[in-house]
């Protein structure tokens, strides 16, 4: 907070305002500042928020403005298209008549703006639906994935010693699978009972599922740097200073390590969200992550596949959802970072 | 017959039914749509043109169908194939049309004389015939073959041949099978008597399968996989590789004994070649890269082809239906009504359309298919009703249950899992889609210990009789518990209902025409309770290259691949 100048003074000679001293801005102020002077991270913040607000507001467009249930077949639905009546799903009339093909985009937002699928359902209504659970996914699964990422880390990189030979060895054992082919062989595995772990009990088609099986798998790739960072910070005079003052190994954690690594775990939640919604949209193309009768967008790129030849709009616009949302997530990312670190530009930053 | 081979040859072998299941198999009667059709009878008649002898046949599939073993596989892909390669006494007459349900001698010189009890078969071998090795067909290769369906444990061994007099224990003790009372050769005569325990209607369509086969003496008692056993047909499997290719060449030993059991065919060469996408076959075709493509034409090409390449497709009818079987032994389906309203619920149209509509498929109100023995004409569930489905479901006390709707993982099934998902949640109850591998969906949905309450099956027959889906999908000994072969999925046993299906069985041998409406009274009765829902009669549609002529369909096998012209 700036204080004015003093308004009292003598006009004769001018004498230099006494300025009271400026109390710094702390570093996540300052963080934030960076950020905002970021054109290419706030135009990815402004088009994410645009995303999300679209996809919040599904309800409202399948409800009050296109009057449909996305999650509802309707097969035998008609739609008006140019003033005429015509099936959702129209027979091919022509040679052998065979062949169904779905009502495609009509670009009126009240009827069918994207067509629909191959069960009658407006894309456009689902594309929204389905972007709620790809984002939620996304971040939660990177919410968990850092948290637990950060809880494991600090305790290797803290400790060392056995804490951190085994906590490494699980990170190995996770990191020596190809991500996607242990994404896919847990999805399976876990899509028929469901996860029943103690007192953890998933159901098959809860979404819950996707997020804590897209968490684990990349628990690694970021508890890993985050262990080298405490490991470095253990041998900081600060850290000793608190150990000589008799701190105990938990605040000593809370208080002087969690700190200095949390700049690093808020780099990754914007990166990790992007791919996590990635991994999300694969294991669903795939057919192993969002189930039935929930969307998302990779269940929709998925749908849109049968219907590659005639109508292409689903899977693009599909596509493009998530092509857009991941771009703008990393750009906001690479934002963040260099907002916290100026010095560790990886990719140019602002 | 099914496409995932052993693992319906497991199931069958173990319930002792006599028909299959699954992804695009069996027969159709003959046609409706396909261009050529009506041509088909007088090509046939025409006898083998010359002119148009030659050539290679290209043929595309994703991928091979399994072994190439006659008495273990149980696909339709390499049955198929297997037309133009063995015999067997006797065989499905090969032409297109009705006329392909018909059963001619084969390698058999006439129809067998069949005892007054119906319980003794005696077939006079043709003379002069002789293996792809050069080896003359005898009748000790006639007895080793009967031997060898058990002894390898062949898939339908327990069932289309169990009755055989010495069957039964040979399914116990396959290694030490001898049928020493049940296959009897008389070398001097050169006939062979076949004994069997009780008279079966249905025996001769059973030994016009490929699974009867005769092979030479000697073949090992083993699956042959990938290894070619030399066959009677005008072609021999020269190499074969199922993620790559097969090759068949004519046969230099084949000469044409009966234009009706196993005419001559006109390419030179057929290669199968296995490893493109659908997508990628169709495309092929269109090019005039390859000649015929196996598998289901992909949903987004069926309107290009069918008004762009009109001329190249073929739709033909199938024996079949893809149908939904309701657990009858667990709620909610335990309930009458809640049955009931499910055969109210479904909007059959719709289904269609997700099968590639109105004339890809036909809506189904019978177990029975159109035009298949036994098949009544009625419709008891004729449209859509959901209002008086909601209100079985209130009756029932079922409503807002969870219902767990398991599908395999093809488009089609995943399609129509969805849409049944819908409606079931639209007349109240909590439903859930549950997509398994169509690797283990067919033996999942069979086995109790699974608790599946309702799932989408298809049901292709193996030959054409009524029996081929009433007694094997609805009869009491069709049902196993904890078994993965309970082909009865429903789990639908009614003493009464199986003493008419052993009535109608018997008017089978006797008086075909009252068996048939006896068959037709079963399936109104089973309408009635409600076991399964019946959704649509899928059609076969075949797309051929502009290269290829004479199509004709066979109505037990599907496209006779040996008699299309390349040339």
């Amino acid at each position: 907070m700036t204080s004015a100048a003093p308004t009292t003074a003598p006009a004769a000679a001018p004498q230099p305002a006494v300025q009271p001293a400026r109390p710094s801005a702390g570093p996540w102020r300052r963080a934030l500042g960076r950020l905002r002077h970021n054109r290419s991270a706030m135009i990815a913040g402004a088009g994410l928020l645009l995303i999300v607000l679209a996809c919040l507001l599904a309800p409202v467009y399948a409800n009050v403005i296109a009057h449909t249930d996305p999650f509802t077949s309707n097969a035998s639905g008609t739609a008006i298209v140019n003033g005429q009546r015509v099936p959702v799903l129209a027979q091919s009339t022509e040679g052998l008549g065979l062949g169904v093909t779905p009502i495609g985009p009509t670009w009126d937002p009240g009827n069918y703006l994207l067509g629909a699928d191959n069960q009658g359902r407006d894309v456009m209504a689902r594309l929204l639906y389905g972007g709620r659970n790809s984002l939620l996914i996304g971040v939660s699964s990177a919410v968990l994935c850092c948290g637990l990422a950060t809880v494991l880390g600090v305790l290797a990189g803290y400790f060392g010693g056995w804490i951190d030979a085994v906590l490494s060895r699980f990170f190995d054992v996770i990191w020596a699978f190809p991500v996607y082919l242990l994404a896919i062989c847990l999805s399976v595995v876990l899509l028929t009972s469901g996860l029943h772990l103690g007192p953890i009990h998933i159901d098959a088609g809860s979404l819950a599922l996707p997020v804590v099986i897209i968490a684990l798998i990349y628990v690694p790739y970021v508890a890993r740097p985050l262990r080298g960072q405490v490991m470095a910070l253990r041998n900081k005079e600060f850290l000793h200073a608190a150990v000589g003052l008799g701190a105990s190994d938990l605040r000593v954690m809370r208080r002087e390590v969690l700190p200095n690594v949390l700049p690093t775990v808020v780099v990754f939640l914007p990166l990790m969200t992007a791919l996590n919604m990635l991994t999300e949209s694969a294991l669903s193309f795939l057919s192993v992550g969002v189930q039935s009768p929930d969307a998302s967008w990779g269940t929709i790129i998925n749908d849109g596949l049968a219907l590659l030849y005639t109508r292409p709009t689903i899977t693009i616009a599909a596509g493009l959802c998530v092509g857009l949302t991941a771009v703008a997530l990393n750009v906001l990312g690479d934002g963040v970072r260099d907002a916290l670190d100026p010095n560790a530009r990886l990719r140019g930053g602002a | 017959m099914k496409r995932i081979t052993a693992i319906a040859g497991a199931a069958l072998l173990a319930v002792g039914v006599a028909a299959c299941s699954g992804g695009g198999a069996a027969p159709g009667t003959d046609t409706a749509a396909g261009p050529d059709t009506a041509s088909q009878p007088a090509q046939a008649a025409a006898g083998f043109q010359e002119q148009h002898k030659g050539g290679t046949l290209r043929l595309l599939a994703k991928s091979g169908d399994g072994t190439l073993d006659p008495h273990i596989n149980y696909s339709n892909g390499n049955w198929q194939v297997f037309q133009a390669v063995y015999d067997g006494l006797v065989s499905f007459r090969k032409v297109g049309g009705k006329s392909s349900y018909d059963i001619v001698p084969d390698l058999a010189e006439e129809m067998p004389q069949v005892s007054a009890d119906g319980k003794t078969y005696t077939f006079k071998l043709r003379q002069g015939v002789k293996f792809a090795t050069g080896d003359p067909v005898t009748v000790d290769d006639v007895v080793a073959s009967f031997q060898r369906i058990f002894r390898v444990s062949g898939p339908t061994s327990g069932t289309f041949y169990s009755g055989i007099a010495g069957g039964a224990d040979c399914v116990k003790k396959p290694a030490g099978c001898t049928l020493d009372k049940g296959v009897v050769a008389d070398e001097a005569a050169n006939t062979i008597t076949i004994n069997l325990v009780e008279a079966d209607s249905e025996f001769l369509q059973k030994l016009a399968l490929p699974h009867a086969a005769v092979l030479p003496k000697g073949t090992p008692d083993k699956d042959q996989g990938t290894t070619p056993i030399p066959g009677t047909g005008p072609y021999k499997v020269e190499s074969y590789n199922p993620n790559k290719m097969m090759k068949l060449v004519r046969n230099p030993h084949f000469t044409e004994w009966s234009r009706d059991a196993q005419p001559q065919g006109y390419p030179d060469e057929i290669d199968y070649n296995y490893g493109l996408t659908p997508e990628g076959a169709v495309t092929a075709v269109q090019n005039g890269q390859a000649d015929w493509i196996f598998d289901p034409l992909p949903a987004d090409r069926l309107t290009e082809i069918g008004t762009q390449y009109a001329q190249q497709a073929h739709v033909n009818p199938l024996a079949a239906f893809w149908y939904i079987p309701l657990n009858v032994n667990i709620a909610p389906f335990d309930k009458p009504e809640a049955r009931e309203a499910l055969q109210w619920a479904f909007d059959k149209n719709a289904l269609v359309k997700m099968f590639g509509g109105a004339n890809v498929a036909q809506p189904a109100c019978t177990i029975l298919p159109p035009a298949f023995p036994g098949h009544a004409d009625f419709c008891d569930f004729p449209q859509q009703d959901l209002a008086k489905a909601t209100e079985l479901v209130q009756k029932s006390g079922t409503a807002g249950q969870e219902v767990s709707v398991v599908v395999s993982d093809d488009d089609v099934s995943k399609q129509i899992g969805e849409y049944v998902r819908s409606t079931l949640e639209q007349i109240g109850y909590n439903a859930k889609l549950k997509v398994i591998s169509t690797n283990i969906h067919f033996t999942y949905i069979q086995n109790t210990k699974n608790k599946v309450q309702l799932s989408v099956s298809q049901w292709y027959a193996d030959y054409p009789a009524a029996s081929n889906f009433i007694n094997v999908l609805l009869s009491c000994a069709s049902f196993r518990e904890g078994s993965d072969a309970s082909i009865n999925i429903s789990g639908f046993c009614d003493k009464d209902v199986d003493a008419k299906i052993a009535e109608a069985m018997k008017l089978d041998q006797t008086d075909p025409a009252a068996a048939g409406k006896l068959w037709g009274e079963l399936d109104r009765e089973l309408m009635k309770q409600g076991p399964i829902v019946p959704l649509f009669n899928p059609k076969q549609i075949d797309f051929v290259s502009k290269n290829v002529g004479n199509y004709q369909f066979h109505a037990q096998f599907h496209a006779l691949l040996d008699q299309m012209w390349v040339k």
